[in-house]
């Protein structure tokens, strides 16, 4: 009994997990080139809805690569206007978070399912039967995605151009790496994995739509960045920790007894307290490139 | 002159924005069948053209000047303090608590009103000691705390302040303590004059008081505050404490001043969003107070116009909010007008010219 609730819990963990861990995986390449996206809560919302239009047209495949596509055609926006035309990255962000509650919000009254749009179970990715329930194939790959990305950033030449930029722009411009390029590619790539995790969301976890399904997620990924410093391998723990804090909180919420005792709201609080304990307990540990956030202006 | 210069270029830029994002929301309203053109005339006629339209438009840009000020004033000291939106719930639920007893009118809803204002102050204080004593992004607790503040709220109108004949609702704000409207027969009161009198106060606070000068210096130059450490925990607090108040009674005016309701609905449905609007509308009005009236009237205007653009022509009144983001996004780039520049050198160079 007992341990049919590890499991269970495990299971749970580890699904809640894969939207915090792709994302912030992602957004560490992101940052690791010089460009920080506060935008990504937009993304995770934006290609959940794109992601389940897609899957609904052309199956599951397609919503993936929907999905992926809104991610990084917000990515690639946020690159040019970032790295070539030296914008405010703040600002941006929160145009795209705006611009994807609107969007979406809009979509989904339009689409005449203004409170919740059900992805049909027909279109959804299926799962990977295991005695324990039902697996998302994505589970696996989110475990395996942040090595690549430590592979990439610290064996590769690119994933050295990538880490140059962010560290120092200026060398790395006297050495014939194209900042600009470098950076928007960068940033691209990393939206595009927050837009597999929307995806993801819709048509594998959640199985639905609302507007208000990213649940501060683009953010927790934010901090998960912070918590991991900046190092790949580390989403997966701090995804995670997230992850587990989340489930936690539904699961607590339906135990009999419990539910009586404790509101379901007090409950509901439990990850993003979770999430600012973590980051408030590492915080000052963690070392920043030097270029985050400064766009890059030769001299 | 130069001044002069710089706040004509800054109010072209919002402008061209605002074209910028109307054109593109057309574009994606196209995209989805619906007629641009006739929803704009429908938007606009009904927000701007008679006496109630305006009233409407000023009934919305009440609470949004408010929480635009929470935003610009961290934003004039160089922080991204996010969390209006939390901060208003507790000031629109502190406001309506103060039903709780009675008192003489009008001192009342001064009361009220003080409730509302600490209630703000109360629930950016985590996150601004956070920032002052241990460097936590603003922007990720202050995000955390709108989300935890917002179950709680939910708590607070089911459990603490529920109407005990209606359970959907908190009790309703007592006479004594509630905005007089304002036009009859509209949602606007004399709050209005609350939030644009705030909006003043914040002015001369930045531009005329040494503290503000103080203020504005530290975000004016964030690489001597990077690099020497300039930016003072003082500094970060007041900002927070400013933020907090005006995000309270930006709450407030919701639930003291907004005919017919009076009170706070399960699911906050009335105050939702009305923090993450301001972001933009600071934004618009490019974080000075001033700006920000302008901004929220015409974003106020947005609202009441597309909520009859939804009754008659059947549009989402969500696009206002797209609207919004492109704006946003618009505001972004550096030198927007550069664009014009651009565009009239290339058709020189098409030309033949040289």
């Amino acid at each position: 009994m007992t341990l049919g609730y590890f499991w269970s819990i495990l299971f749970l963990s580890l699904h809640a997990m894969v939207p915090i861990t792709l994302t912030a995986a992602g957004e560490v390449v992101g940052e690791r080139a010089g460009l920080f996206n506060i935008g990504l809560e937009g993304i995770l919302l934006l290609s959940a809805f794109t992601g389940a239009l897609g899957a609904e047209a052309g199956g599951w495949p397609l919503g993936l690569l929907v999905g992926i596509g809104t991610g990084a055609v917000v990515g690639l926006f946020f690159g040019l206007v970032n790295a070539y035309w030296k914008g405010n990255q703040l600002i941006t962000g929160v145009g795209i978070n705006l611009f994807a509650l609107g969007f979406v919000a809009f979509g989904l009254q339009a689409l005449g399912t203004p409170g919740f749009h059900d992805v049909p179970r027909d279109v959804r990715l299926p799962a990977i039967q295991t005695p324990v329930g039902g697996l998302s194939p994505i589970v696996l790959l989110a475990l395996v995605v942040p090595f690549a990305i430590h592979w990439f950033l610290n064996r590769t030449r690119a994933g050295l151009w990538v880490r140059a930029v962010g560290e120092n722009p200026e060398a790395a411009d006297v050495a014939g790496v194209p900042v600009e390029l470098v950076r928007l590619l960068a940033t691209t790539f990393g939206a595009a994995l927050a837009g597999l995790a929307g995806a993801y969301m819709a048509i594998s976890w959640m199985g639905s739509v609302t507007k208000e399904m990213a649940a501060g997620r683009g953010f927790i990924a934010l901090a998960t960045v912070v918590f991991s410093g900046l190092r790949p391998i580390l989403t997966l723990a701090g995804g995670f920790i997230f992850g587990f804090f989340d489930s936690l909180a539904t699961w607590i919420a339906n135990i009999p007894g419990v539910k009586e005792a404790v509101p379901w709201q007090f409950v509901s609080t439990i990850p993003y307290i979770a999430t600012l304990l973590v980051v408030t307990g590492v915080i000052g540990r963690v070392r920043f490139p030097k270029a985050l956030g400064v766009p890059y202006r030769r001299e | 002159m130069r001044r002069l210069r710089a706040t004509l270029r800054a109010v072209a830029e919002s402008i061209l924005a605002a074209a910028i994002g109307l054109v593109v929301a057309g574009f994606i309203l196209k995209a989805w069948g619906y007629s641009p053109i006739s929803a704009y005339i429908a938007l606009f006629e009904a927000s701007f053209r008679d006496l109630y339209g305006i009233a409407g438009a000023l009934a919305n840009a009440t609470p949004l000047i408010l929480t635009a000020l929470t935003f610009a004033v961290a934003a004039r000291a160089g922080l991204f303090n996010i969390g209006a939106e939390g901060q208003m719930y507790f000031g629109a639920l502190a406001a309506v608590a103060a039903s709780l007893f009675r008192l003489p009118p009008g001192l009342h809803l001064l009361v009220a009103l003080a409730f509302a204002g600490a209630a703000g102050v109360l629930w950016s204080l985590v996150p601004s000691v956070l920032r002052a004593t241990r460097g936590v992004s603003e922007v990720i607790s202050t995000i955390m705390f709108n989300w935890i503040g917002r179950y709680l709220a939910f708590w607070l109108v089911a459990n603490v302040l529920v109407d005990p004949y209606r359970a959907e609702k908190t009790i309703t704000v007592l006479p004594g303590s509630r905005f007089p409207t304002l036009v009859p027969g509209t949602d606007l009161s004399y709050a209005i004059f609350l939030a644009v009198a705030v909006a003043l106060l914040v002015y001369f606070l930045l531009w005329h008081t040494v503290t503000g000068y103080e203020m504005r210096a530290a975000g004016a130059n964030p690489d001597a505050a990077r690099y020497g450490g300039v930016r003072s925990a003082g500094v970060i607090v007041l900002v927070f404490l400013l933020g907090g108040i005006t995000a309270g009674l930006a709450g407030a005016t919701q639930s003291l001043g907004r005919p017919p309701t009076y009170a706070v609905y399960s699911g906050l449905p009335q105050i939702s969003n009305l923090g993450f609007d301001g972001i933009g509308v600071a934004m618009i009005g490019r974080n000075h107070p001033l700006g920000i009236i302008f901004a929220a009237v015409f974003y106020g205007g947005l609202q009441s116009g597309a909520r009859v653009m939804q009754l008659f022509a059947g549009i989402p009144l969500e696009m206002v909010r797209v609207v919004q983001g492109v704006i946003v996004l618009a505001l972004a780039l550096p030198e927007l007008l550069r664009i014009f520049r651009i565009l009239r050198r290339r058709r020189v160079e098409l030309g033949g010219e040289r």
